[in-house]
């Protein structure tokens, strides 16, 4: 077919101003489609079930997320609404970013108070005195576990999982064969380790690899140190930034754990084995054929690594733990404690149906028995709790007369980090401790 | 939510056309009415104000403001004049990330540029030349991060006596009676390197990919004549073929120098920068995200824009050389 000149101009006129008709209409269609889309995810209104979903954040893998399946399983039937979980390690940076994107998500779970209080000061978290039953909450955690989460004067957070910091690992078989009874004290327990490094045994096994938080577990180490030798109160204003690391208390903290950490004979496999070894699998050499290591340093959480790792092994019997041991009496009573804090950006009525169950009994049930955890939940029965082992550990936990948070989770980031990277320097040349505790004091200077 | 997304994506694939296809349409309606001379002279500018916009919301005001913000506190709420700047350059960590940027740049970009120049040759005279180059550019084709995990296995490390699942300890016990395994990334005298070979396995077979190409493109009578007149392979290779091969030999360097600028996710996955491992883009990311200090994390930012710049520039002079 020919088409002429005039017809050329007049097709191109004619589908010119169609599209572009076209286009204004589709852009009208999309916009509306987009606001309906998003009003109809906030217009769900709760009528039996709610239906919807809630988006939840938190550095579960593993173990700990199973339980967390199986947690949140009940209340997803019951309610209707979807948990969309999504797990981190990097949680502090991921959270940062989506919320100064405007994402955040409905829930998070976080282990550091200090991060919840800046977020909290930037007014990023809603107040859960609105939220939840106080007077329950009241009754059902220690006012410490509550202090804790208050920031401002406004409750912000709920402690759903904790641990008793600074328990010692060992095999009980195995320290029997030594004949070591369980040390009381710190003098007691180095004797014992020397001892045994005296015989080409290795007493201790350190683990500090923890991707982008590596050193952590060192912290604790030091942690647990100054609580029992400076005491609590010189402990707080350590992680406030008041008391200098190149203090003699902070200072004499790390000497005492280079006592071990810093002997190659004291430590199995050598600083090389301590620094790339995972956290999680620093267990191991207590129950190998013959054992590599006789003691091990790490919360009441091990637990569950060691039941996945050795499933064979029976708790009580075959593993077990002791609290750290008294370094000077006047601080005997004083226990770390650590724990993972629910907090809540969104408010929807599907994130307060998720954490009025998540920071009830029932929920926290779940932690107890998947030997994951304790429950700072009075409510939780300790007969919930599998065996006597995590019986003891939330014994421990209720029964303190002072429990204090882990240090370094208290500290801003930028000095928790920089303590984290310290503990590795120190690891590898632990000649070079006056050096890296002055770095450390140039940070506190700077960031608190 | 899932409405929203089907919107958004029914937006993109079909609004974005469309509404170019109007914006031109009203433009040549607007233009038509003015004179045809200065139409002529208009219409390229109003052609090009669509991508124009674009450049100006997603590249140049973040860089504008980036450097604004370099010169605030950490929240951007005052001016500090260039005390970010005194701490970039003061700051102990800073100056080992500087100190490691540099070991990357040498021996990354020489590593990668050099093996990748030698492989292109070589393989040039073989048969199964497809295949081998294949095998060398695989490595392009994973993740940074699923490469910094593989080779955190490859590097694992066990005590002496204990089997040793990590690759590279396993085979140098095996090979060399009395072999100590190594920590290869948790000892400072090596971790450096360890990172680096990463990145140059990572690297070398795009560098192989692009001289190859400038290779082909070197006449095979230039060759030829060469080797009438008496010369040999070797004298080929350094009179002939690196001379006519200068200019991508510096793009492929170039471009390697700014990828090692911005090196991060190896670093990040294998040791986030720990024991003396640091590097600038990690240590800008943990300043932005970890602790929330914008005006640092921005300071950061502006020098390594500052350090590419000329870079960049120098690969863009080759490369209009080369096509023009």
């Amino acid at each position: 077919m020919r088409i002429n000149l005039r017809d050329k101009y007049y097709f191109k006129e004619v589908v010119m101003r169609k599209l572009a008709y076209f286009t204004v209409f589709i852009l009208i269609f999309v916009f509306l489609l987009a606001e309906t889309g998003f009003a109809g995810s906030k217009e769900e209104k709760p009528s039996g079930a709610i239906g919807g979903s809630v988006s939840v954040i938190a550095q579960w893998g593993g173990n700990e997320l199973e339980i967390f399946n199986k947690m949140k399983a009940p209340f997803e039937k019951d309610t209707g609404i979807k948990v969309e979980y999504e797990g981190t390690r990097d949680i502090n940076a991921i959270l940062t970013t989506r919320v100064q994107a405007g994402n955040p998500p409905d829930i998070a779970v976080i282990s550091s108070p200090a991060k919840m209080a800046e977020f909290a000061k930037a007014g990023k978290l809603v107040d859960l005195s609105n939220v939840l039953d106080i007077s329950k909450l009241k009754k059902d955690y220690a006012q410490g576990w509550l202090d804790l989460a208050t920031v401002d004067g406004k409750l912000v957070g709920v402690f759903v999982k904790t641990a008793v910091k600074g328990t010692i690992w060992y095999s009980p078989p195995n320290l029997k064969k030594e004949g070591i009874a369980i040390p009381k004290t710190w003098d007691k327990l180095m004797e014992e380790s020397k001892k045994l490094a005296s015989e080409g045994k290795t007493p201790w096994s350190v683990g500090l690899e923890s991707g982008s938080a590596s050193g952590w577990s060192g912290t604790d180490w030091i942690e647990d140190i100054v609580l029992r030798t400076a005491g609590p109160e010189k402990y707080v204003d350590w992680y406030k930034g008041k008391l200098a690391w190149t203090s003699p208390e902070i200072k004499k903290a790390w000497q005492m754990w280079g006592e071990i950490v810093a002997n190659e004979k004291m430590i199995y496999g050598g600083k090389q084995y301590v620094l790339s070894t995972n956290f999680g699998q620093a267990a191991q050499p207590l129950f190998t054929e013959p054992p590599g290591a006789y003691f091990h340093h790490q919360a009441t959480f091990m637990q569950g690594f060691i039941a996945k790792q050795f499933p064979n092994l029976e708790p009580g019997k075959d593993y077990n733990f002791f609290a750290f041991p008294t370094i000077d009496k006047k601080y005997a009573k004083a226990v770390e404690g650590a724990g993972d804090v629910c907090i809540m950006f969104n408010d929807t009525p599907q994130a307060e149906a998720f954490i009025k169950y998540f920071a009830g009994a029932k929920a926290q049930t779940f932690w107890v028995k998947g030997g994951s955890g304790l429950s700072a939940n009075r409510s939780v029965a300790l007969s919930d709790y599998p065996d006597d082992l995590s019986r003891n550990a939330a014994k421990i936990l209720t029964s303190a007369e002072m429990v204090v948070f882990d240090a370094s989770d208290m500290m801003p980031s930028a000095m928790n980090q920089a303590f984290w990277g310290a503990v590795l320097d120190y690891v590898q040349n632990p000649q070079k401790l006056d050096s890296i505790l002055e770095k450390l004091d140039k940070i506190r200077e700077d960031v608190y | 939510m899932y409405m929203r997304i089907v919107a958004l994506m029914l937006a993109a694939i079909v609004g974005v056309p469309l509404v170019l296809v109007a914006y031109s349409y009203l433009v040549e309606k607007l233009i038509s009415r003015i004179r045809p001379n200065i139409q002529k002279r208009l219409r390229p500018w109003f052609w090009i104000i669509p991508a124009f916009l674009l450049l100006l919301i997603f590249l140049i005001y973040p860089v504008v403001n980036t450097f604004i913000l370099s010169f605030k506190n950490a929240d951007s709420s005052k001016f500090v004049g260039i005390k970010n700047y005194i701490y970039v350059f003061t700051n102990h960590t800073m100056l080992i990330a500087m100190r490691n940027n540099l070991l990357w740049l040498i021996i990354f970009t020489s590593f990668t540029v050099t093996l990748g120049l030698l492989i292109a040759v070589l393989t040039d005279r073989v048969k199964y030349e497809s295949v081998a180059k294949a095998f060398i550019f695989m490595p392009m084709a994973i993740s940074f991060v699923a490469a910094g995990v593989i080779w955190k296995f490859m590097y694992e490390y066990r005590p002496k006596g204990t089997p040793q699942i990590g690759t590279l300890n396993a085979v140098l016990t095996g090979l060399i009676p009395g072999f100590k395994p190594k920590a290869w990334l948790f000892d400072p005298s090596i971790n450096n390197f360890a990172l680096i070979m990463v990145g140059i396995w990572m690297w070398t077979g795009f560098c192989m990919v692009i001289l190859s190409a400038g290779l082909k493109g070197i006449p095979d009578s230039i060759l030829e004549a060469a080797r009438i007149d008496g010369a040999g392979e070797w004298r080929i290779f350094w009179r002939i073929i690196i001379p006519l091969m200068k200019s991508t030999i510096t793009v492929v360097a170039t471009t390697m120098v700014i990828n090692v600028l911005k090196v991060f996710d190896i670093v990040y996955v294998m040791t986030n920068g720990n024991l003396n491992t640091e590097v600038i883009a990690n240590r800008m990311y943990k300043e932005m995200f970890s602790f929330r200090n914008f005006g640092r994390a921005s300071a950061i930012a502006t020098i390594l824009l500052i350090a590419i710049t000329p870079v960049m520039l120098i690969n863009i002079k080759r490369f209009g050389q080369k096509s023009g």
